[in-house]
């Protein structure tokens, strides 16, 4: 057997994974167990008993795999997450790296920027229905908001956390301010930008969710859904359909793993010298 | 270690005939919230081109003050510093201009962890404008084959062991062609075994390239062996105490280190820098 075979075989049945399986399948058997209590042991077990079996969940999840509506909530929530989350990046790491740099100019951004900082993104979401011509851009615009302060804190962070060494050898070899920015300060800051990424794609989903389900989904709610993941479970609730209500958790926890280590690879790649540490 | 290490030197004088430091009554008077703290006291020091200054005294006696202020770092309250006759800070210049004529190698090391070894290596010509990223690289790729470098290039300093971080660093300086090598403490935090393999390694960049050392530590033995005058510092306010010639007769190797000469040296320059340590653990107590 070839070397790069043996190394996938070890993957999957190495000891790691097994535990994993492990780990998952007790988990469902326990969570099976507890909600069917009530036809096994006479007795409907406290909270686990309420909710949907596993099985009754999959059984919902298949029938949805092919309905266009789910899909078009996750399309949905992917879009908002992104382009809140792009937003955020694009003017929170610019105006991070603008404070950082400029002492007048962080005079005047920073205390307005504290005073709105410990405001909830939930709390703008009535302000922002009212503010922004159409509910996609409310939605979008909370969602920034959830990453934004995490990305210029961690930039701004990052940035003054700059070894002073490292300035004055550059200044000493001869850099320009204009280098001391783009090979020290950029690069210095880079492995804050990712941690304030990922820490913002996070606090994104949080959310989105959150706003699909206040503000009812957006544009295009109505029918099975279709107004994102969020809105999704709030209809499912609505609706009265429980196993649905839990695809919609597990869908949602299933998109934000893909995101994370789309970020984890993303971030890899900017920051090779933190790899083989 | 018999390698060449010679630096080009284009149209510039040999590093052996450039870098005379003349430091001449130098106040450094420290004034962060009203409480004066002199560190650096009407001190006067001779540095001839070409030659190892080991400046040794206790922690916080202000010696770091003293290069900071040769570098560019940091101001000085008055008095003045000269290079090859050339005023760095003086009478209305209270700040000298950070130049790549005196570059600093750092007591915990300042290779940028973002660029590859090479890239650090070479850093200087490219932000200078002076090669292009093609020769500057091709330059430096052989700084350091020469140095024993070769293989690391592509690595990023936090790869590599801390001694080896330590020698690029000194290829990185070197890369400039300076005049005058600022050493904080370089080895402070190296092990005795790999301090003494840097010291000779030093040493042999040092016989190629001539440049003058000012180099800061507290270890006697290191100020010993590669010195060719040590000057002992007063505890603060900083002032030389005492400047010993050290007479054994380079290229040194480790050998000199049994020598009854270094022995004798080692007690003479223990008995000026203990009073000093001494004097600076009571000034400790106090303020604590």
């Amino acid at each position: 057997m070839s070397k790069g075979l043996q190394k996938v075989k070890g993957a999957v049945f190495g000891r790691g994974m097994l535990r994993a399986i492990v780990s998952i399948v007790v988990f469902l058997v326990l969570w099976e167990l507890g909600s069917r209590s009530k036809q096994w042991v006479g007795f409907v077990m406290p909270w686990v008993g309420q909710v949907p079996a596993p099985t009754a969940v999959l059984a919902a999840w298949v029938e949805l795999v092919g309905d266009a509506g789910y899909w078009q909530s996750w399309y949905m929530s992917f879009f908002r997450v992104l382009g809140g989350f792009l937003s955020a990046m694009a003017i929170g790491i610019p105006f991070g790296l603008a404070m950082a740099v400029s002492r007048n100019f962080k005079g005047v951004a920073f205390p307005v920027f504290e005073v709105l900082r410990p405001i909830p993104p939930l709390a703008w979401v009535p302000a922002s229905i009212i503010f922004w011509p159409t509910q996609e851009l409310s939605i979008t615009f909370v969602t920034f908001l959830g990453a934004f302060y995490t990305v210029v804190i961690n930039v701004l962070g990052g940035a003054r956390s700059i070894d002073v060494r490292y300035y004055q050898a550059a200044q000493a070899m001869g850099a320009s301010d204009w280098d001391i920015f783009r090979r020290i300060i950029l690069p210095g800051t880079l492995p804050s930008i990712v941690v304030g990424a990922a820490v913002g794609m996070g606090i994104t989903w949080e959310v989105v969710v959150a706003a699909e389900m206040i503000s009812g989904g957006g544009s295009q709610s109505g029918g099975s859904g279709g107004g994102g993941l969020g809105f999704f479970i709030w209809n499912s609730y609505v609706g009265g359909s429980y196993e649905q209500i839990v695809v919609g958790m597990i869908s949602i926890g299933i998109a934000g793993y893909i995101c994370s280590e789309v970020l984890r690879k993303f971030g890899g790649i900017f920051t090779p010298w933190l790899r083989l540490r | 270690m018999a390698s060449t290490f010679a630096v080009e030197t284009r149209t510039r004088p040999p590093a052996a005939a450039r870098g005379a430091i003349r430091i001449e009554d130098v106040v450094k008077i420290y004034d962060p919230d009203g409480a004066a703290v002199m560190a650096v006291d009407h001190c006067s020091l001779e540095i001839p081109a070409g030659e190892i200054c080991m400046i040794v005294g206790p922690s916080g006696c202000g010696k770091t003050t003293l290069l900071n202020a040769i570098a560019g770092f940091h101001t000085i309250t008055s008095g003045s510093i000269h290079l090859d006759g050339e005023m760095l800070c003086g009478p209305g210049k209270p700040k000298a201009d950070p130049g790549a004529d005196r570059i600093v190698v750092f007591q915990n090391g300042a290779l940028f962890p973002w660029k590859t070894n090479l890239e650090n290596v070479a850093f200087g010509p490219v932000v200078q404008g002076k090669m292009s990223k093609k020769e500057a690289h091709d330059k430096a790729r052989a700084m350091m084959a020469d140095a024993g470098l070769s293989g690391t290039e592509h690595n990023y300093p936090g790869e590599i062991s801390s001694g080896v971080r330590r020698r690029v660093e000194i290829v990185r300086a070197l890369m400039n062609d300076p005049s005058v090598l600022l050493f904080d403490e370089p080895y402070r935090a190296l092990d005795s075994l790999t301090k003494s393999v840097m010291h000779e390694a030093l040493l042999e960049i040092y016989y190629r390239n001539k440049v003058t050392i000012f180099f800061i530590t507290h270890d006697l033995d290191e100020a010993i062996f590669l010195g060719h005058r040590i000057a002992v510092m007063t505890t603060r306010p900083c002032r030389p105490k005492k400047i010993l010639e050290v007479d054994i007769p380079h290229p040194r190797d480790y050998s000199v280190l049994t020598s009854k000469r270094f022995r004798e040296l080692m007690d003479e320059t223990l008995g000026a820098v203990h009073e000093e340590a001494i004097k600076a653990f009571e000034l400790g107590e106090k303020e604590g």
